[in-house]
């Protein structure tokens, strides 16, 4: 077998061990807190009327937080690439043959299934919990499907962007908190119509709003499109955005990440390793 | 070691600065395949750096470095299959399973084969080689210290690399973890067929470990050869101590036996306590690193016996 299929196969099989490891261990109950604390919030706005469209708010916000969940993936991806620098775990990867590019794989595969792991806790209890969305239809899938997919694409080469730019783990700690800015302002909670202008300008540069309005456009009915910036579901701008950003993550992030992992040697490791015992020390 | 077998590492030249610090100054060096070198020298010697860049890891100021006939600074994947790096594991994969992680690690070399050498190791053997059989199904995390340092080296063997780097393999060992560390590396030597490279500024672990030493200091290769040659060549001085009329005397002489010969000759039974210590490969290196700290731009091997006891552990009372 080729090196390339080698490189395909390991970088799958790394990327589901460590995807069974991460919800056999008591990490579980941090992968459901998000998810859970999402749904009680759901279940409590689940008869609050939104405005007079005679739809209830619960009913808006959980196609959208299916989008917020999406864009997760670019936040964990920070997390591990800055963490697993710092404990070695890339450089193990490097010192194989083609172990970057089965690493880098594994990744993106231990997050995808994450990611759907959350999307699947919060749609099974979430689906009978409000009323009002159109399950049943197969175009609501269809478009679910493509709005997921492009925007696990555009979320994690974001991630693994900033996840190699980035230089420590604290810094990453850091960047969650612009992340739930950013989030607080793209409509996932209430309709971005709310917001002042330039902030609405803001979210429509990010993809979360984006996924959060592709998500309702596939689970709600036609006629909340009303709701929305210009009266409409706009898929070709939705289309545009999360594509662009895709495109763009599919080409610069290779680059960045083997930029990164090209500077990483044992005495890089070792003095990461001695700054972070000195300052838990 | 046989003379004729064929060159692995070429290394000529080799410089490497750091803004203004230069950190190696024409290095130079040739290992051939089956040797065991320990690359010797204090803190900050330039230890690392030099395997960095052998290990492909770390560009190089200057110089012509070939290992297997590659430049590493340009070593693709077929090259990188054919050298193995012993890392010190710290907290990574500790969820993995020693077989698990050593059967996934082992995946990528499997394209690599040729026809004298089978990659990767079969797993099984490569763990009861490092004496991982009990913990084969256990966690890397659940791994003591010494167990985890033996995980490392056959995470480094399991391509069946043909050249192994080692740096600074037992920092932060406790002495049961060392003396497993050491008895697995003389077995793997024993082999004869990896060519072993390592780090170390642990002088006694470089005498156990390795055929040749080489010290660095300075930034250049000061010292090059077998435990015995070093202590003969460079030093090549042995220390004569006594007592005469109750005054403690002591000289380091290259001809031991001709001085005290001279000595009973002039003084005959007024000297006492008579005492020659050969030279040890610790008084080589420590007199090495002593007069490149005092004197950095002294070629090696240029004097002996005033610095000595000057500057000697017993002086004088």
């Amino acid at each position: 077998m080729n090196s390339t299929a080698v490189a395909l196969r390991a970088g799958l099989a790394r990327g589901m061990i460590e995807f069974r490891q991460s919800v056999t261990g008591p990490e579980l109950l941090g992968h459901l807190l998000w998810p859970v604390a999402t749904l009680v919030a759901v279940f409590f706005l689940r008869h609050r009327q939104f405005q007079h469209t005679g739809f209830k708010l619960g009913t808006l916000i959980m196609p959208s937080v299916l989008g917020m969940f999406t864009c997760f993936g670019a936040v964990l991806l920070i997390q591990q690439l800055t963490a697993e620098r710092e404990d070695g775990t890339l450089l193990r990867a490097k010192a194989v043959p083609n172990g970057i590019r089965g690493y880098f794989l594994g990744k993106l595969v231990t997050t995808s299934a994450t990611i759907v792991g959350y999307l699947v806790i919060l749609m099974v209890p979430g689906l009978f919990m409000v009323t009002g969305l159109e399950a049943g239809r197969a175009g609501s899938w269809a478009t679910f499907a493509w709005v997921l997919l492009l925007g696990l694409v555009a979320t994690q080469s974001i991630g693994a962007m900033l996840g190699s730019l980035i230089a420590s783990p604290r810094g990453a700690g850091y960047l969650s908190i612009l992340v739930m800015g950013l989030i607080s302002i793209s409509g996932i909670f209430y309709p971005i119509t709310a917001l002042p202008g330039w902030l609405q300008a803001t979210a429509q540069v990010f993809p979360i709003y984006w996924l959060g309005l592709g998500m309702r456009s596939a689970l709600l009915p036609h006629s909340m499109a009303a709701v929305e910036l210009g009266h409409s579901w706009r898929h070709l701008e939705t289309l545009g955005v999360l594509g662009a950003w895709a495109l763009v993550g599919v080409i610069v992030a290779p680059i960045v990440l083997s930029r990164m992992a090209r500077k990483e040697s044992g005495s890089r490791v070792a003095e990461r390793r001695a700054k972070l015992l000195q300052r838990v020390g | 070691m046989t003379t004729d077998a064929p060159v692995v590492l070429d290394v000529d030249g080799l410089r490497m600065r750091y803004g203004d610090k230069e950190v190696l100054k024409d290095v130079a060096f040739r290992i051939r395949r089956g040797e065991v070198v320990a690359l010797l020298g204090p803190n900050g010697a330039g230890k690392t750096t030099t395997i960095e860049i052998l290990e492909g890891f770390r560009m190089r100021s200057d110089g012509r470095v070939a290992v297997l006939g590659t430049d590493p600074a340009h070593g693709d994947e077929r090259w990188r299959a054919r050298v193995g790096i012993v890392l010190q594991s710290w907290r990574d994969h500790g969820k993995w399973r020693v077989r698990q992680l050593l059967a996934h690690l082992g995946y990528y070399y499997s394209p690599y084969g040729t026809g004298e050498t089978t990659r990767p190791w079969d797993v099984d053997e490569l763990i009861g080689l490092v004496g991982l059989q009990e913990h084969a199904e256990k966690p890397v995390r659940m791994l003591s210290g010494g167990q985890r340092r033996r995980l490392d080296v056959a995470i480094g063997l399991v391509g069946r690399p043909e050249v192994l780097f080692l740096d600074e393999p037992t920092a932060g060992f406790d002495p049961v973890a060392r003396r497993e560390f050491h008895a697995l590396m003389l077995e793997l030597a024993a082999t004869g067929t990896t060519t072993i490279v390592l780090t170390t500024h642990d002088l006694y672990e470089a005498d156990k470990l390795a055929g040749r030493i080489m010290i660095l200091n300075g930034g250049r290769i000061v010292a090059d050869g077998t435990a015995e040659e070093l202590a003969q060549q460079i030093v090549g001085q042995d220390e004569v101590h006594w007592t005469l009329d109750g005054q403690p005397y002591i000289r380091s002489v290259p001809d031991s036996t001709g001085f005290v010969y001279d000595l009973f000759q002039r003084h005959g039974r007024d000297v006492r306590n008579l005492e020659v210590r050969r030279s040890s490969l610790e008084d080589t290196y420590l007199s090495l690193v002593r007069r490149a700290e005092s004197e950095p731009e002294t070629p090696p091997g240029s004097d002996g016996t005033e610095e000595r006891t000057r500057t000697g552990r017993e002086a004088l009372k």
